[in-house]
């Protein structure tokens, strides 16, 4: 049991004795949560990422779900502390399953068990982590001339991330942590986080891992905690810039913002996982056009993420604001497979290196 | 095919009686577009002397001078169902009848109507000895017709006759050998309708001159008085006067135009209204058994408690408008609602159109009182059926056909607000049905979560279960009345009894005293309802008030109580009503209705409880608003 956990056991037992002291003086269990949701984000101008700000919600045992989720909390405490103790850890998948022994406080829904946990972390300002609680497989993969030292059933072992695997790359484990992962040497000059395994796989045949002289991150759609912290340590540890290449729709430029800004659901530990250096290299809205790509029309559920996205403090610079709209306007969205429109090397011929340029990172 | 005309014959014959009827109505084919129609019925029975003319003879017995709510009043009768069935299949009717008493025998005859002459022509005469029948009458004939299923069907029509007489046992023999049998709900026999003589204002010109032609009167003014209700000596001269006839004048002499000044003149003078005691309503709850009774296989949810206006005039006669809603269950939600009109306790499948019901229904704004309407016109639609029964000395129909009723006004202002009492129940029900979904949420809390999580966070700190009495009443915040039909103990079945029981929880911080209401079927009210420990008073309608007193916080009081006999069912627990305390602290009972009729009790409390509640506000939705990444599959 290392420090971290011993502290987090003493804050979660500190939740579960809250409620009982409501309990014990008549008084209505009540916790107070800081709000999720984007009206309650705000710029922390020191981290330059975004954080909750100071809107808070009140769960009470007054209602059904807010009597449940408490006595869900309850239950996810006393399990967590007891795998800290036997030094154990589950998925967050195995305890949605192990809630079925929970009457009550069953979880209906996976979401219910990853969103309690998130709940946990804001209540205790610890980490998932730490309470020994893991996503199921991230999927993310990294490839280029990286060296980590992280932990096998072995022990400590080095791997580099372009001799040492195969064309699929390093996969990311759940954590990331100092204590189980390190960054032991690296060769590269900048980090290219990819939306598509399809886009990944073309830079890695076309050898542009080695042409630009770069690390490439799968991110494999939607990018997993552990996914974006590894982002954030390459970017912060080793100086390396960060460009995101993804689609041209408005769920790639959450992606982005995520990466780059925080995302509205773990905002509470954005310090953690966003790198607010991160530039966003396409697909967008103007290169549609600058490129004449391929493209397809905009779905109803398209255009209304669009315009949440306009709400979205996070998306309210000029930049953003000018790519939803034109995005609006032309109603269409493009891959960035669709590059393959002028074939297979253009996008590692022309497309990579204009963007990077631009950037003057080539 | 002319069964109505017989089945409406039996129940009227039954009810003048004092008979609890027993119809049986067979159907068989025997040829194509043939049919074999047979009614029998337990009815007094008819005498032997009359019986040729009751079935040979086209508008025998048709008396005008005498008015009454009856069935028989509709439709052609009896005899040209007879003459019909000889022309289309040239056979005649067979008829048997007995009627009571150990000297009768039951006599059959095959009757078919001279058309010519409006004669009987009678053959196969005879004595019989009917066994097993003590009284009751047979008619049989074979028809041309076709035989129809659905809404205007005969089984539609025996099925709704039965709503209306839940006191009748009707079994049906279909052409296809399916019998269906709609059993007796009640042996409660309706009052009997009460003849009166015509109201001068009823009068038409022909009517008039008809009335007046057969009268026995000696003179005009004796003719007035006593053929007539309501007509006084001194108002009988006012009108000859202004008709400018001799009061002492032979009645029979009036012809067209002195029938043309004295109905005129009758519209000049004030005439007190007809006496309307003489009408039959069905009543609520008969109207609710009846519903029950039939409606019971598609199991609604709700029976608004059924409306019966009181009496009213229009044109001279008395009238009286009924309403029910049943609600819910499996009557399809996703059609118009299902109307059911009724006159004079005979359904009307026919000309639904161009009736004064659906056009009341169709101008009520269902919209506020829970039912779809597209824009607040039009028959409205959702899971309910809508029964309206208009009872009369005489239905004004539109026409001879005699199956939609006439746009008199004051038919219609009292079909509308007999709809809106109806409708307002059916709401509260539905808000009641709302209300219960949250109680039920707050029980689940205090009774299974919070107790959970006492436990739960007790063990992992290790240290004692706190006791939750507090939390509990500060999340209630209520008085809760839980209302239960008790069930069976111990397999001892008491058929006609049923128990109930309502069960009063404080789940407040202070003691209250309060009345608790409801209203009882009459009939079903043992003496053992005035012994119940907190039994306050009843009224002769059956609204009774337990008192409920002192009741400690986290303490529970129990009021239970019997109801007997075949009404008993008709109860709905669920309908109870509290007074003298704040109805916004108490869950599972309403106000007290300003209509109730008996004052409740007056709030004494103050409304200290209230200002505790008032921080109820509603929380953030938890959970987050929007997917942040999740992203459409690409079609």
């Amino acid at each position: 049991m290392n420090k971290r956990q011993k502290e987090a056991m003493e804050k979660l037992t500190g939740i579960a004795a809250s409620i009982y002291s409501d309990l014990d003086s008549g008084e209505i269990p009540t916790m107070i949560l800081p709000l999720r949701n984007k009206r309650n984000i705000e710029f922390d101008p020191m981290s330059q990422v975004w954080k909750y700000g100071s809107l808070r919600t009140t769960r009470t045992a007054k209602t059904t779900q807010g009597a449940t989720t408490m006595l869900r909390t309850a239950y996810t405490t006393e399990f967590i502390n007891e795998m800290i103790r036997e030094e154990k850890s589950s998925t967050l998948r195995e305890m949605y399953y192990i809630s079925e022994g929970w009457n009550n406080a069953r979880f209906h829904t996976q979401d219910e068990s990853n969103l309690l946990a998130e709940d946990l972390e804001t209540m205790t300002h610890g980490m998932r982590e730490d309470f020994k609680l893991r996503p199921e497989e991230s999927g993310a993969h990294v490839y280029g001339n990286i060296t980590f030292r992280t932990q096998t059933k072995k022990g400590m072992k080095d791997i580099n991330a372009m001799d040492d695997v195969s064309e699929q790359g390093f996969a990311v484990p759940y954590s990331v942590e100092n204590e189980t992962f390190q960054i032991k040497s690296q060769d590269v000059r900048f980090v290219m986080a990819l939306e598509t395994g399809g886009m990944y796989a073309r830079l890695i045949e076309n050898g542009f891992p080695d042409q630009a002289r770069c690390a490439l991150i799968h991110l494999s759609g939607q990018p997993a905690r552990s996914t974006r912290r590894l982002i954030k340590r390459l970017n912060e540890e080793n100086g390396l810039p960060v460009v995101v290449f993804t689609d041209g729709d408005p769920w790639s430029f959450r992606i982005f913002a995520s990466i780059a800004y925080g995302a509205i659901k773990t905002a509470h530990i954005s310090d953690y996982l966003a790198t607010p250096t991160a530039q966003f290299i396409g697909i967008t809205a103007s290169d549609i056009l600058n490129y004449n790509l391929p493209t397809d029309d905009l779905s109803d559920k398209d255009v209304g993420a669009l315009h949440a996205e306009l709400s979205d403090p996070r998306f309210s610079d000029e930049f953003w604001d000018s790519e939803i709209h034109a995005m609006l306007e032309m109603g269409k969205k493009a891959e960035q497979q669709a590059l393959a429109k002028y074939g297979l090397d253009y996008v590692t011929d022309t497309y990579l290196p204009d963007k990077l340029t631009q950037l003057g990172m080539m | 095919m002319g069964i109505k005309e017989a089945v409406d014959n039996s129940l009227d014959a039954c009810e003048e009686a004092g008979i609890l009827p027993d119809i049986v109505v067979r159907i068989s084919k025997t040829g194509d577009e043939e049919y074999k129609v047979s009614i029998e019925d337990n009815g007094p029975g008819i005498l032997h002397r009359a019986m040729p003319n009751v079935f040979g003879r086209l508008l025998y017995g048709s008396r005008f001078h005498a008015l009454r709510q009856s069935r028989g009043q509709q439709g052609i009768g009896i005899s040209a169902t007879v003459m019909y069935a000889n022309i289309s299949t040239g056979r005649p009717a067979h008829i048997a009848s007995r009627i009571e008493g150990e000297d009768e025998v039951a006599w059959e005859m095959d009757i078919s109507v001279d058309t010519k002459t409006n004669r009987p022509i009678v053959k196969n005469e005879r004595a019989f000895p009917w066994v097993g029948k003590e009284h009751g009458t047979l008619v049989e004939y074979v028809t041309k017709g076709k035989y129809m299923t659905g809404r205007q069907s005969i089984f539609e029509y025996l099925r709704e006759t039965a709503i209306v007489n839940p006191h009748a046992r009707v079994e049906f023999h279909d052409p296809d050998g399916k019998t269906w049998t709609f059993e007796r709900a009640t042996e409660t026999m309706p009052p009997k309708s009460k003849e009166i003589k015509p109201h001068p204002q009823g009068m038409e010109i022909g009517d008039m001159m008809a009335y007046s032609y057969v009268s026995e009167q000696k003179n005009v003014k004796d003719f007035l008085v006593r053929d007539f209700c309501r007509v006084t000596p001194r108002l009988a001269d006012e009108m000859t006067k202004a008709a400018e006839i001799d009061p002492k004048s032979d009645p029979k002499e009036l012809g067209r135009e002195g029938s043309v000044r004295l109905v005129q003149a009758i519209s000049g003078v004030k005439i007190m209204d007809p006496p309307s005691d003489c009408l039959s309503p069905i009543g609520d709850a008969l109207i609710k058994k009846g519903l029950m009774h039939i409606l019971d296989g598609l199991r609604p949810e709700y029976y608004a408690a059924p409306v019966t206006r009181p009496p009213k005039t229009a044109n001279g006669n008395p009238f009286c408008i009924e309403a029910g809603i049943v609600y819910g269950g499996e009557i399809p939600a996703d059609s118009q609602v299902m109307i059911m009109r009724f006159a004079n306790r005979v359904p009307l499948l026919y000309q639904q159109g161009a009736d004064i019901i659906t056009k009341a229904i169709s101008e009520f704004d269902w919209r506020r009182y829970g039912l779809d309407q597209r824009g607040g016109k039009g028959i409205p639609f959702g899971p309910a059926i809508i029964l309206v029964h208009v009872a009369s000395t005489k239905v004004p129909f539109t026409s001879e056909g005699k199956e939609a009723i006439a746009a008199i006004p004051e038919i219609y202002d009292e079909i509308q607000l007999a709809l809106r009492t109806v409708a307002r129940s059916l709401k509260s029900h539905l808000n009641k049905k709302a209300r219960k979904a949250k109680t039920h949420e707050k029980f689940e809390i205090v009774q299974e979560i919070l107790p959970d999580l006492a436990k739960k966070v007790s063990e992992q700190l290790g240290r004692p279960i706190p006791d939750i009495g507090r939390t509990v009443t500060k999340i209630m915040n209520v008085v809760w009345i839980e209302p239960e039909t008790v069930k069976d103990e111990g397999g001892k079945k008491k058929p006609d009894s049923k128990r109930f029981r309502y069960t009063v929880y404080n789940y407040t911080i202070r003691p209250h005293t309060f009345m608790v209401h409801a209203h009882l079927p009459v009939e079903a009210v043992p003496p053992s309802v005035r012994e119940g420990e907190m039994f306050d008073s009843m009224n002769e309608e059956g609204k009774v008030q337990w008192k409920v007193s002192g009741i400690q916080p986290s303490t529970s009081a129990v009021i239970e109580f019997e109801l007997r006999g075949d009404m008993a069912d008709t109860f709905d627990p669920d309908d109870v009503y509290v007074s003298g305390i704040n109805p916004v602290l108490v869950m599972g009972a309403e106000a007290l209705p300003g209509d109730w009729g008996i004052k409740g009790m007056e709030i004494t409390e103050s409304d200290d409880d209230l200002v505790a509640q008032s921080d109820d506000s509603e929380e953030e939705p938890e959970g987050l608003e929007e997917e942040e990444f999740e992203k459409e599959d690409d079609e």
